[in-house]
Order: structure tokens, then sequence, then C-alpha cells
């Protein structure tokens, strides 16, 4: 079914689509059907800026497992980056929000 | 139908079509060549958006027969891939149902005014598409048949309510207009088999004229032949469905 579970963060970052690198500002992060991955719902991500129009869209669809493995791989090489002073803590850059 | 002896021919095209608050919107026109008099249907498409197989599908109807008109729910959102659209509206929660409405009523309407069709409508709609369908179905008028293929928020928790999806579907049963067509399968999370259920009780104790078929071995999204929920046997068998229930209540 159509979950509608989905949180929208604002981010800060590039990404690179058909049409080359562009300025990410937002993740979409929804639990739904995906487009393409094998499964009924999965754990899509997709990095976009709207101003740039629906085309400007970086996607992935992982399982729940796989989004889970990222988490953890992501925190870990924070922490790292933290320990080696490489990266001040804890910087979120915004809260998420429900639409 | 299907006879080697007899001309075939559809036209199959873009149009535009007044919405919802009087937008002007695309919409996928597909119907057989000829004088008619043929049936109407609006084909609804499904959350993943406005793509490849929805055109298929109306194509599909057009070929059995009837003036189809796919709208583009999804006009206002931009442009581009069907999968890119679909996913900006994804995340913003989907399109709000009085929206929708609009859009729909605005489709019923262009196919009623075209002069090869027999003054008959029906709607169809799968996934998002098929709650769209039983939705149009009660709160419109002029729909003289309804096809809901496993259309999932039918039966809402009072949390699962929001601004774009206010009142839940199955509370509008008592004004269901023209019989129903659902197509389930037992294995699909969205709708479970308990709001199909759910659904049928209340069908049931407004008196209305539907007919429900659930498929064992299938899940959500059975006709999808691109996807891993296909299920030949059981998509064979509910276009098949789809096609008599049509032609009893449409004519052709």
């Amino acid at each position: 079914m159509c979950t509608m579970i989905v949180r929208q963060i604002a981010i800060e970052g590039s990404g690179t689509g058909p049409a080359g690198w562009f300025d990410v500002r937002q993740a979409d992060v929804s639990y739904d059907h995906p487009f393409h991955a094998p499964q009924e719902h999965a754990l899509n991500i997709d990095f976009v800026n709207e101003a740039e129009g629906p085309g400007a869209r970086v996607a992935v669809e992982l399982t729940a497992a796989s989004a889970r493995a990222l988490i953890q791989a992501m925190q870990a090489v924070l922490a790292e980056a933290e320990r080696g002073g490489h990266v001040a803590p804890a910087a979120v850059p915004a809260a998420a929000r429900q639409p | 139908m299907y006879r080697t002896d007899v001309y075939e021919g559809m036209l199959a095209e873009t149009v535009t079509m007044p919405g919802a608050g009087g937008d002007v919107i695309n919409a996928y026109l597909a119907r057989p060549l000829g004088p008619g008099p043929v049936p109407g249907i609006v084909v609804i498409h499904h959350a993943p958006g406005w793509d490849e197989w929805y055109r298929e599908a109306t194509r599909r109807f057009a070929h059995h027969g009837y003036a189809a008109l796919s709208p583009n729910l999804y006009f206002r959102d931009g442009h581009g891939s069907p999968e890119d659209v679909a996913a900006k509206v994804r995340a913003s929660g989907g399109c709000p149902d009085d929206q929708v409405m609009g859009d729909l009523e605005g489709a019923l309407r262009v196919l009623r005014a075209l002069p090869y069709v027999n003054g008959k409508v029906g709607v169809f709609g799968t996934c998002s598409g098929g709650r769209y369908a039983f939705l149009a179905a009660c709160r419109l008028r002029g729909f003289d048949a309804a096809v809901d293929c496993w259309g999932g928020r039918v039966v809402m928790s009072g949390e699962e309510l929001t601004p774009k999806q206010p009142v839940a579907p199955i509370d509008y049963t008592r004004d269901l207009s023209c019989p129903l067509l659902g197509l389930f399968g037992e294995e699909d999370t969205g709708p479970t088999p308990e709001q199909v259920a759910r659904h049928e009780r209340e069908l049931q104790k407004y008196g209305k004229a539907y007919e429900f078929h659930r498929y064992p071995g299938a899940g959500h999204g059975f006709f999808y032949y691109h996807r891993p929920a296909y299920r030949q046997q059981q998509a064979v068998d509910g276009w098949a469905k789809v096609f008599a229930f049509l032609e009893k209540h449409l004519g052709g």
C-alpha cells in the first residue's frame, strides 16, 4: 500500500544525476513503494533541489536492513572523524519535519 | 473482439482537460477509431505516477472498446520523468483528496461530452488510484461502474487522517452511487484482508451492489508485470473480471 511514511529534512551538499552535479538542498526519506527495488516497500532517499525541478534528484531505494546498516556506517564514520578532529561534533543541519 | 477479419484502429494521444479549481491539466486519451458509440472510462494512475504502465492500461481499455481518459493527477507538481515527479509527490504526502476529486469530475465531464461516448462512464484505478476510484464513486455523481484494485487507505484510523486525506473513504460508503468491483490480494498488507472484510461489511450494511474477489498467492499490485509482485494467473483472471464487470454495467 501507499504508506505515506515520509520525512523531509533540509541538507547541504552536492549530488550528481543525469545532468551532472547540482546542489542538494533537501533529503526526502520515505518507507513506501520503490520504483525499482524488488520489494513492495523500501527505505527511499531522494536527494533533491526543488528549485531546479523534479529532475534534480539522486535516488536510492534500500532494504530496511541495508538502511539500518547505512545509518550505523555513517555514524561510525562521523564518530571516527570527530575523534580525529576532522569534524565538529553533533552538527545536525536541520530538524526533521513532517509534511 | 480479437477477430481476424475486422478492421481495428486506435487513437491515443496527450490532451488537456479542465481539472479541479478550473486548472487545465494534461491527460492521456485512448479510444477506438470509428463513430461509436462506446462507453467511457476514467483511468486513475497509481502512486508511482502517470507512468508507462498507465499509458498501456489506458490503451488496453481502448483496445477493449472504451474511450479511456487518464488524467495526470501530478500535473501541478512539475514535469520530468514520471518517477521524478512521483517522488516529489511522495515526499509531500500525496495529493489532496479534494483536488483529485475535482480532476476526476473534470475527466468524467469530458468523457460525457464526447460525441462517440454512449452515455455510460466508469472509473478504474489501482493502488492509490483504486482508493480514488471508490472515493469518486461515492463523492461524485455520474459514474456508472467503479473498479477498485487493491486500494489502500480506504479504511483509515484516526491517526492516519491528514489535512490532505481528512476523511476515510469507507465513511462515504453510504453515498456509493454505482456498482463496485474490488480486486484484492490475500497477502496484501494494505489493504489487509481484515480491512477488505470491514469494507465489505460496510457495503452490505448499506445494501450496495458490489463484487469483491480475493486472490490467494497475490499481494499488492499483482497486475504489474514489471514488478516482482506480478502474479500471472491472478492478473489474467483479474483483467477478465474487470472487462466482464464493465461490459455488464457500461455496455459496449
